[in-house]
């Protein structure tokens, strides 16, 4: 057995079992997410939620998943056929492949790389990619409105997210995304950064493009911004492509920010559970708040959003960077200081 | 002074906690749905949804064919034939409701001298075909035999306001 996967076939053949190990997860995991969101909303509502297919509504996910697997995909005459098919796939690809350097446990990372976070930085910029190409590839307004909005917000909260990130790294000294953990053994970095914290998780809203920052969809001005033309699979993806980074975004403030894999406290009651199961119920507690914030707050108006991120996060996470260095610096806590 | 107090606010997200305070509330409040085909909401006894045409107990269909409910219908959906039966007395031969003309406004059942034509408290009889819902004297009998108890008690309640 260890013969094998240690040739390069073995290799590439563990690395693919690897992969399903993690996507097929992490697919489930959305089409729930789907179910959770529309029970969640539902709650707050006062309505009950999907709960006629299956036992609770159990089943609804796959019911939708098989009602657009059989649906038509209309490709629009003025479009650009080849762009048009490629942007969801660029979307929802994109939105799995960040995954490869989430570590789920010590070391139970796909690809255990030591620019983890840039890795992850630089995929979630890209799906800024997805989302223009399709706007653009259906040849219509509203369409290209919402991939403009798109773009410009998601520019504008990768900047205040980078800084953000950068904090921390100061805090670990390395890139490593299991390293940025193992750092958080005394203290999660919620504590020490909380208004990083913050301003991370709501920059991480704006990035996923979600509520109260979903102007690239905006149902009511823009009828559903980038994917008004998409129908049937293709608008399957970029709905499992926002919902698989939803669940990424939450991932990363768990890594980043709540200890990822570690228990609470670093004694018994919390230590018999396993580090996976602790990072997903971090990971659902982040998810169960992006629901809570879009059933509460209403859409922000475009300048108000722009506002937002350039005049109060990136001051805000700026000054808060160069605190950071400060404190560590006048406290000699600097990592790895020469 | 001002300014640092409305920052400061703004900067602790009092609002936004508030907010989420609250709808955290409702989520766990009991919910307001009505699981519709299973639980139904309750109907008035004034509510005016499918026609019947009554009997009187001993069986006798009320109708007379005076026709007032014809021609005090607003959107002429009812058509009504009569002549004299074996014996004697004046009756329908012909009684037809275009369910699709209908506007349900119950002036039919104002209209009727002998409490002959009602509307029921049933709202569910979509059909699959348009066909369907052009009744005949027949289908409005076969209503009314099925929904004599509830009209009958929706008429009592209602009577102490007519």
């Amino acid at each position: 057995m260890g013969g094998f996967f240690s040739t390069v076939a073995g290799q590439i053949i563990l690395t693919f079992l690897e992969a399903l190990a993690l996507i097929v997860p992490l697919l489930i995991a959305v089409a729930y997410l789907t179910y959770a969101e529309r029970k969640v909303l539902a709650a707050v509502q006062l309505r009950k939620g999907p709960n006629v297919v299956g036992v609770f509504g159990l089943m609804q996910p796959f019911a939708d998943a098989l009602k657009m697997i059989f649906k038509e995909t209309v490709i629009p005459a003025g479009s650009n056929r080849v762009l048009f098919i490629l942007a969801p796939m660029i979307t929802f690809g994109l939105a799995v492949l960040a995954w490869a350097v989430i570590p789920v446990n010590n070391g139970w990372a796909i690809a255990d790389i030591n620019v983890g976070i840039l890795y992850l930085f630089a995929i979630s910029s890209l799906g800024v990619y997805g989302i223009i190409i399709a706007g653009w590839a259906s040849n219509s307004k509203y369409a290209f409105l919402g991939a403009l909005r798109s773009a410009a917000q998601m520019v504008s909260y990768e900047v205040s997210i980078g800084f953000v990130m950068v904090s921390v790294l100061l805090c670990v000294g390395s890139l490593n995304l299991n390293d940025i953990v193992l750092a958080q053994r005394n203290v999660w970095f919620c504590v020490p950064l909380f208004p990083m914290f913050i301003v991370f998780f709501i920059s991480a809203l704006a990035e996923t493009n979600r509520a109260p920052f979903d102007l690239p969809e905006g149902e009511s001005e823009i009828v559903a911004g980038f994917f008004v033309e998409y129908s049937a699979m293709a608008f399957a993806l970029f709905f499992l492509g926002e919902y698989a980074n939803m669940i990424l975004m939450s991932a990363l403030t768990t890594i980043l920010f709540l200890g990822g894999w570690l228990s609470p406290l670093p004694f018994a009651p919390f230590t018999w559970l396993p580090g996976p199961i602790w990072f997903i119920i971090k990971i659902l507690i982040c998810l169960f708040v992006f629901l809570w914030v879009r059933a509460t707050f209403p859409r922000y108006r475009y300048d108000q959003l722009m506002r937002l991120g350039w005049k109060v996060f990136l001051p805000l996470s700026l000054g808060w960077l160069v605190l950071t260095a400060a404190v560590l610096m006048a406290t000699g806590w600097l990592p790895h200081a020469a | 002074m001002a300014f640092l107090d409305r920052t400061a606010r703004s900067l602790l997200l009092g609002e936004l906690v508030a907010g989420m305070a609250l709808t955290l509330r409702y989520f766990f409040k009991p919910k307001a749905t009505i699981n519709y085909p299973y639980e139904k909401g309750p109907i008035s006894p004034r509510f005016k949804g499918e026609h019947a045409l009554r009997r009187y107990p001993n069986g006798e269909e009320r109708c007379i064919a005076c026709k007032l409910c014809e021609a005090i219908c607003p959107a002429q959906a009812i058509t009504i034939e009569a002549e004299p039966r074996a014996d004697g007395s004046r009756r329908t031969t012909r009684y037809d409701i275009d369910m699709t003309k209908c506007i349900y406004c119950g002036l039919c059942e104002e209209a009727c001298p002998v409490d002959a034509i009602v509307e029921g408290p049933n709202f569910e009889f979509a059909t699959e075909t348009r066909e369907e819902l052009m009744y005949d004297k027949e289908k409005l009998l076969t209503n009314g035999d099925r929904w004599e108890t509830e009209i009958a008690k929706r008429l009592e309640l209602d009577a102490a306001y007519r």
